[in-house]
This record gives C-alpha cells, sequence and structure tokens, in this order.
C-alpha cells in the first residue's frame, strides 16, 4: 500500500469512485454506439455512405445545421446587446437584470415550450390579438414550420449566449476604453477597435456554447416544429424507438459528436472550459 | 465611456429582451384558469377545476411523487461522488487531473440525445430500462459535472493552508475533511446538489428514452399532455413548476447572498 500511494497520489482513491461510474456507464455505451456505427448492419461505412446516397438524410443535416446557424446569430447577437448593457449600467440594475435573467434560465423548458405553443398556434394569443386589432385577417403560421422552431430555441439559448460574454466583459480593463476615449477615438470608434476586439474570446465562446447546445436541441424542434421540421436529435429518436435502426442513428450520432467534440477543443483554445460552464451553471 | 445615445437605446432593448424571455412562461396561469375542458384562453369566468383535478388526479400525483424521489436521489448521489470527485481533484491537481476533469464535464455538454442513446444501449442488457435505479443512475451521471463546477468553485477560494495546519495539529485526513474543509465549502455543495436536483427533476430527453410505464416522471407527464395539446391539466402542472422554481430561486439567492456576507468580513480582516 506504501509503495503504490507514494506513485499514486491518494486523491484519485476518491476520484475513482465518479470516474469509474462515468466510464462504465456512459464512456462505454458510446464507445459501443461508435462501434455501431461501423458494423450495424453490416461491417464497413455503408452507414456513412449513407450521407452520400439519401436525399432525406442530407436534408435533415442540412436543416439542422441551417436552423443552429440562425438560431446562433440571433442568440449572441442578442445576448451581446443584454451583455453590454448589464455592464454598462449601476449595480442595482444590473442586479435586477441577472434575475431576470438566471429566472429564464430555471424555467423549466417544458414549460417554455408549452407556452410558446399557447402563444404561437392557430389560435393563440398572438395571433388572436393580431386579429383582434385588425392587423392581420389570416391567422400567421408560426408554428409547424421553421419560425417556430426558431422562435423556441432563441428565446431558450438566450441566457447561454449571455453567461460567457458577460464572464468577458466583467474581466475587461476599463481603463483601455478611457485611454482611447482620451487619445480622440469616437465611442463607436472605440466600440468597433478595441471593445469588440477584446470581447472576442468570450464571443467565441458564446457562439460555440450555443451551437453545441442547439445542434442536439430536441424538446422545441419537435413540439413547434409539429413534424414538419425534422433536426437530426428527432431523427435518431425516430430511429430507435420506431424503426429500431441503430446503424443510421449512430452514425449521426458519431458525426454529432465529431463536430461537438472539434468545437469544444476550438472553445479551449479561447477560453478556459471550466470557466464557461461555471458560469452556465449558474 | 459615457453613456451615449446608442449605449441608452442598447439598454431599453436589453430590458425588453430580458422581459421577452421571462413573460411567456406566464401565458400558463391564464390558461390554467379556463373553466373549459380544453386549452384556450379564459373569458370573463376563472375556475381551479384544473387545479383541482391536477391534486386529485393519481396520475399526476404518482409522477409528482415520482420525479420527487428520483431528484432527491439523484441529487443526494450526485453531490456525494460530484464532491468527493471534486476534492480528490483539487488535491492531486496536475495534468493527469485536469484531463479528468475535462473529461468528467463531458455529460454536461455531449447532447442529450447521444447521451438518452447511450443510456437506452446499456440500460437494455443490465435490465435497468424504464426502473428507478436505471433514471437515477443516468440522472447522477449528468448531474454529478454540475456538483463539480460548483465545488471545484469554492475550493478555489479554500486556503489550502488551512489543510496543512489541521493535519499539522494531528487531524486525521477523515478529520481534517469533515471539519476543516467541508465547511468551507458549504456553498459550492448546497448549490450543487440545488442544481442536480433541478437538472434532474426537469429532465426530459433521456428519460423519454429509459422510461415507459411503471416510472413516468412529471415531465414525461408534461411531454404527453404537451403532444396531446387538449387537457388544460398541463397548464395547471406548468404553474405550479414555475412556483417551484420560483421557490428555489429565492432560496437559493438567500443563501449565496448569506454566504457572501458570512465570507465578507473575513476578506476585511486580511
Amino acid at each position: 500500500m506504501h509503495t503504490l500511494s507514494r506513485h499514486i497520489h491518494p486523491g484519485w482513491l476518491i476520484i475513482a469512485p465518479l470516474l469509474v461510474l462515468v466510464v462504465a456507464l456512459y464512456l462505454g455505451p458510446i464507445l459501443n454506439i461508435l462501434w455501431l456505427s461501423v458494423t450495424d448492419p453490416e461491417p464497413g461505412f455503408g452507414n456513412y455512405a449513407k450521407l452520400g446516397e439519401s436525399d432525406a438524410l442530407i436534408r435533415i443535416v442540412w436543416t439542422t445545421v441551417r436552423i443552429c446557424i440562425i438560431t446562433t446569430v440571433f442568440s449572441v447577437t442578442l445576448g451581446y446587446s443584454i451583455a453590454y448593457a448589464m455592464v454598462h449600467c449601476h449595480q442595482r440594475q444590473k442586479n435586477y437584470m441577472l434575475t431576470l435573467l438566471l429566472v429564464s434560465f430555471w424555467i423549466s423548458i417544458l414549460v417554455r415550450t408549452f407556452s410558446w405553443l399557447m402563444l404561437l398556434g392557430r389560435k393563440g394569443l398572438v395571433n388572436g390579438t393580431l386579429e383582434n386589432i385588425g392587423l392581420i385577417a389570416e391567422p400567421i403560421a408560426f408554428m409547424r414550420n421553421e419560425l417556430g422552431v426558431l422562435i423556441g430555441m432563441v428565446h431558450y439559448m438566450i441566457p447561454y449566449a449571455v453567461l460567457p460574454l458577460l464572464v468577458s466583459m466583467q474581466s475587461l480593463d476599463t481603463r483601455v476604453m478611457d485611454a482611447s476615449r482620451n487619445l480622440g477615438a469616437s465611442g463607436t470608434q472605440t466600440f468597433w477597435r478595441i471593445y469588440l476586439p477584446l470581447t472576442l474570446p468570450g464571443l467565441v465562446a458564446s457562439t460555440l456554447l450555443v451551437f453545441i447546445l442547439s445542434l442536439g436541441f430536441y424538446v422545441t424542434p419537435a413540439v413547434l416544429g409539429g413534424g414538419k421540421v425534422l433536426m437530426v436529435a428527432e431523427y435518431i429518436s425516430v430511429q430507435l424507438l420506431v424503426t429500431l435502426k441503430w446503424g443510421t442513428a449512430a452514425m449521426l450520432a458519431a458525426i454529432m459528436l465529431a463536430g461537438v467534440l472539434a468545437m469544444l477543443w476550438v472553445m479551449s483554445r479561447f477560453m478556459k472550459l471550466s470557466t464557461v460552464f461555471g458560469g452556465a451553471a449558474r | 465611456m459615457t453613456p451615449g445615445l446608442f449605449a441608452k437605446f442598447n439598454r431599453v432593448g436589453a430590458w425588453v429582451l430580458l422581459l421577452f424571455l421571462v413573460t411567456p412562461a406566464l401565458i400558463a396561469i391564464p390558461v390554467s384558469l379556463t373553466p373549459k375542458r380544453f386549452l384556450s384562453m379564459p373569458k370573463g369566468e376563472l375556475s381551479l377545476r384544473h387545479f383541482e383535478k391536477l391534486f386529485t388526479s393519481e396520475e399526476w400525483l404518482s409522477s409528482f411523487f415520482q420525479s420527487g424521489v428520483i431528484a432527491v436521489s439523484t441529487s443526494l448521489l450526485a453531490t456525494f461522488l460530484g464532491t468527493l470527485c471534486a476534492i480528490g481533484l483539487w488535491r492531486v491537481s496536475s495534468k493527469y487531473s485536469e484531463l479528468v476533469r475535462a473529461f468528467l464535464l463531458l455529460p454536461l455538454i455531449i447532447p442529450q440525445i447521444i447521451s438518452a442513446m447511450a443510456f437506452y444501449r446499456l440500460w437494455i442488457p443490465l435490465g435497468l430500462l424504464d426502473s428507478y435505479a436505471g433514471l437515477i443512475l443516468a440522472h447522477t451521471i449528468l448531474a454529478a459535472p454540475m456538483v463539480l463546477i460548483t465545488v471545484s468553485a469554492s475550493l478555489a477560494t479554500f486556503d489550502p493552508r488551512l489543510e496543512q495546519a489541521s493535519k499539522n495539529l494531528g487531524a486525521s485526513n477523515w478529520t481534517t475533511m469533515r471539519r476543516v474543509i467541508l465547511p468551507s465549502i458549504k456553498p459550492g455543495v448546497f448549490a450543487g446538489a440545488l442544481f442536480a436536483f433541478i437538472l434532474s427533476w426537469d429532465e426530459i430527453v433521456v428519460t423519454l428514452f429509459i422510461s415507459k410505464y411503471s416510472v413516468y416522471t412529471l415531465p414525461r407527464r408534461m411531454w404527453n399532455g404537451i403532444r396531446e395539446n387538449t387537457d388544460p391539466t398541463v397548464a395547471a402542472a406548468a404553474v405550479v413548476l414555475i412556483a417551484i422554481t420560483l421557490i428555489a430561486f429565492v432560496i437559493f439567492s438567500i443563501m449565496s447572498r448569506r454566504s457572501a456576507k458570512s465570507e465578507a468580513p473575513e476578506g476585511g480582516n486580511k
């Protein structure tokens, strides 16, 4: 025991329980899925080849990527505006803003999706109100299309976009901006040439975080898309639970996983990952 | 920078956005009070019948109960494992331990649909599908990283010399852990436990895959209600969930304010 502990730090003993659990019950089956993607139904890269052959699969992947990009652009832009306002106002006001942000963060995804269902439906509150004040004659189709999915997703992702940006903006040395102003730059110039580049790490982290979370998003697209907008996550669930085709689902999961890990790696170049998660968990 | 016109404009925009984040959820309140049998906005007359149904229906009550059992067990287990692990990683703090930390955070960021696949895949041969144990284990793996983060954050502000002092004064490892380390990281542990509880209480994607009949959690029942899109009891359940969220949030705010206060005088003395 003593010779062992000379080589292995005793701290590992209390790391082990969680580590073993995650390796055995999480990493194991994930590796198994990766394996399935090249062995089910038959060995080889047949599943991956389908991606080049099947129009339906390509359409699903393209829909997913497109929706994720649009969601990310909107969430990060709006998130930047919120984070900027929060950093540049009085502590009191900032606290109120933070409270609203965190409350929205905490409200169940199911509650929020349900609310959008009530608001955006053909006879929903939004259409009803617009008709009552005579702005529209026919109800607008907010749901069962990409618009609905985008509204729901952006609404869900904004808090995730704000938190890394907030961390990044708070750690800025404001004297740099003062210096820029003193040297004669206008407010706009200072923002574009000093402020924005300095918050770039936060911007990258926030962009990648939102994109990653959007990629595997299941609940909102499934409900607000109403079967009309098929994204990868929902397709996987149909493959597994209805048609029982593990191979195709495993292939899609493998690609998604590779994408996520690649983005995480890029993200780790720009920011300590634990700060991002630390912020996101609050 | 002096707040220019743009900054003022932006601030108003930010407030509008923040209200946009919170207000949509409130629509569940009027819908839950409709006197009709289908999902609708009440016109004039209000009724509490859907809340009555929620709290008398055996199905909904059992879902509340099951979700409670699973979330509490998950929270306890994840907090126990996550706290131990965080302390271990903090003690070791080497290149390898940072790798392990990054690895252990993965369940938080890997898309839930992939996690769901993984658990589904393994739970079939293990016979854990549709069981309490299966859900608790899966939720624990997803929630433990949360605890790891919050406890690690607390440990970052803990002075390692205190641990040294305790050992020099003759305390065993166990005593040091119990009387020195744990009390100083208490805020992180509680925050982690709360987050783990919420994660499990609210978890739907993995739950959809690994539960079927005998375990039917609250999110699962809500999911069904939302898909069927007729019964206003879902709205009542949503209101109850919002209320629970707000209560949890208030508790959390009070707790973190208290721990901030208790830390402040120490900082002043330094």
